[in-house]
């Protein structure tokens, strides 16, 4: 109780007649990496928003960092850094102008912003953009750039709403390596993602959302042997075909999940389970045997995959 | 206080980068309109009629034109960039995740307009002095109305800005509200002039106000009502449109 950084209980967030968070609970604990799993509108950024103290919330309670964020918004959210999940940069300042104007809006003096800029820009591997308008970076950088702007007044708790988005694999890396660091350093961070391997990558703890509830949470491996298999085999089929291999496939798999253009076969083994399959004759015309992921998870709770 | 200056500061900053264009077009400007309208047209009414109001219809026109000036760069400087802050840029959504508030936004928005007005209008002064349009004097104490008239239009085109999806709206406003405004308020000719009905329409609008109160500074002459009451107008202007832009930014950033 007392190292929980955020609080929330029966957290509820309407607008109109439309809920995008039902009454949801959960605890992030100091120093932790917490994740929120889900589709997109499944109710993570309107969240991360209440946590951030920028959206009022509509009923139940929240605390964040011992605070309550309808009365004690500023004092808050001069404690928080945001990483929001579309871009807000002033494109007609530079870099490092950027993080100056925002160390100002936390009220901190240029003496003590100026040698944070550097520090920052080393951090994110932008210190040869430095004087750089923000118009010209690619979006890696921006995203960099964001997060080293969110780090400017040194937070105790980073709220990060889809980090990744958009990022090609190798600026992903980049930046998963550098959120990993933070950690380290005693960070504690909320993360939003409807990757599954971001959550894997980063996350200590998370919980899946769906339609604004919580539909799971623990580790990300606690969540795989609670609510999957070990193993997977996904087996593909001629167009048409699919109905009648899966007539013959019952009984293979501890459970069988179809989808459109293929066949996950849920099995402690999945190469055991292959060559039964070929025994009965069943003959795809492609087939991958893997370990389980948050993605399996999130298919059986819900019937529908992460990003649609 | 300090931190309904970081606005502020940030428009100042971006404005650095842009300042050489737009202290040349604050030049250009006025020297146009003066030379064309000013002395050119102002030639001609003057042979026709000996003047207007006592002086000569360059002298009459200026402080007008200064007026005019200051509401179209209030409603400019609120406009776009208002929007862009809120939707396309959302430097306004960044800044409210810091401990600022949308009353600090708005307010140092508002202070930063007021600056740009009285830059624009400074630079106004020097080129009507300079094309013996008004007296040093006089120019300089029309500066305090043109402010006031730049932010009576700042306050509600922040509010009007504040409310919109997209650009269209503000198109419109310019050509529906702020051109017909520009024409009819008094800065070309007299309101007088106008059909009966369409003189208590004047009357409402900051427009009128400020032209007469900067007409009145500028050549030293009563304006139609009092002094005060000109000023009492405009500022009440900024109070409802301060208001307004607050509550719209709440309403609108803060869900």
């Amino acid at each position: 109780m007392s190292d929980a950084l955020v609080i929330a209980h029966d957290l509820t967030k309407r607008f109109g007649d439309f809920t995008a968070v039902d009454a949801i609970d959960f605890e992030v604990k100091q120093g932790e990496a917490f994740g929120f799993l889900g589709p997109n509108g499944a109710g993570k950024s309107s969240t991360m928003r209440m946590i951030g103290s920028v959206s009022p919330i509509t009923s139940g309670s929240l605390s964040v960092l011992g605070l309550n964020p309808a009365t004690q918004g500023p004092q808050l959210r001069s404690r928080l850094g945001v990483v929001p999940q579309e871009d807000s940069l002033d494109i007609e300042l530079t870099v490092a102008e950027n993080l100056m104007i925002y160390g100002r809006y936390f009220g901190l003096s240029r003496a003590v912003i100026r040698p944070r800029i550097e520090e920052l820009l080393d951090f994110v591997q932008l210190n040869g953009k430095r004087d750089e308008k923000v118009d010209k970076l690619s979006g890696g950088m921006k995203r960099r750039l964001t997060i080293a702007r969110s780090l400017i007044n040194q937070p105790e708790l980073l709220i990060l709403d889809e980090p990744t988005t958009g990022l090609d694999p190798q600026a992903r890396h980049v930046l998963w390596d550098r959120l990993y660091r933070l950690k380290q350093d005693g960070v504690t961070l909320i993360v939003t993602t409807h990757y599954m391997d971001e959550a894997e990558q980063l996350c200590d703890r998370l919980v899946v959302m769906d339609q604004a509830r919580i539909v799971a949470e623990g580790t990300p491996s606690d969540l795989i042997v609670q609510h999957s298999t070990r193993e997977v085999l996904e087996m593909r089929f001629p167009p048409g075909m699919q109905d009648e291999n899966v007539a013959r496939l019952s009984g293979l798999a501890e459970r069988i999940e179809i989808l459109p253009d293929r066949v996950l076969l849920y099995t402690p083994n999945a190469d055991a389970t292959s060559s039964e399959a070929q025994a009965r004759g069943i003959r795809p015309v492609a087939q991958v045997s893997r370990r389980s992921s948050l993605e399996d998870v999130f298919l059986k709770l819900t019937g529908r995959s992460l990003v649609e | 206080m300090n931190s309904t200056l970081r606005m502020y500061e940030r428009s100042a900053r971006v404005y650095r980068g842009v300042w050489r264009g737009s202290v040349f077009s604050s030049f250009v400007n006025p020297l146009l309109y003066l030379v064309a309208m000013g002395i050119f047209l102002g030639n001609l009414v003057d042979k026709q009629t000996g003047g207007i109001a006592g002086v000569s219809y360059l002298e009459f026109l200026a402080p007008g034109l200064l007026a005019a000036t200051a509401m179209q760069a209030g409603a400019g400087d609120s406009s776009w960039p208002v929007l862009a802050g809120i939707k396309w840029q959302r430097y306004y959504l960044a800044a409210l995740a810091t401990p600022l508030s949308t009353r600090d936004l708005v307010i140092g928005h508002l202070a930063w307009v007021a600056t740009r007005v009285a830059l624009v209008s400074a630079i106004f002064v020097l080129v009507a002095t300079a094309l013996g349009a008004m007296t040093l004097t006089g120019g300089l104490l029309a500066i305090i109305p043109a402010v006031l008239t730049g932010l009576a239009f700042a306050g509600f085109v922040t509010w009007f800005a504040a409310k919109l999806e997209d650009g269209i709206g503000l198109t419109n406003l310019f050509r529906f509200g702020i051109m017909p405004l520009f024409l009819f308020s008094g800065t070309f000719f007299e309101i007088s002039r106008l059909p009966d009905w369409m003189e208590p329409v004047a009357y409402l609008t900051p427009l009128w106000h400020g032209v007469e109160l900067a007409r009145s500074l500028a050549l030293g002459v009563d304006p139609t009502f009092s002094r005060a009451t000109h000023a009492g107008v405009l500022v009440a202007y900024i109070a409802v449109g301060t208001v307004l832009a607050v509550r719209q930014f709440e309403k609108r950033l803060v869900v």
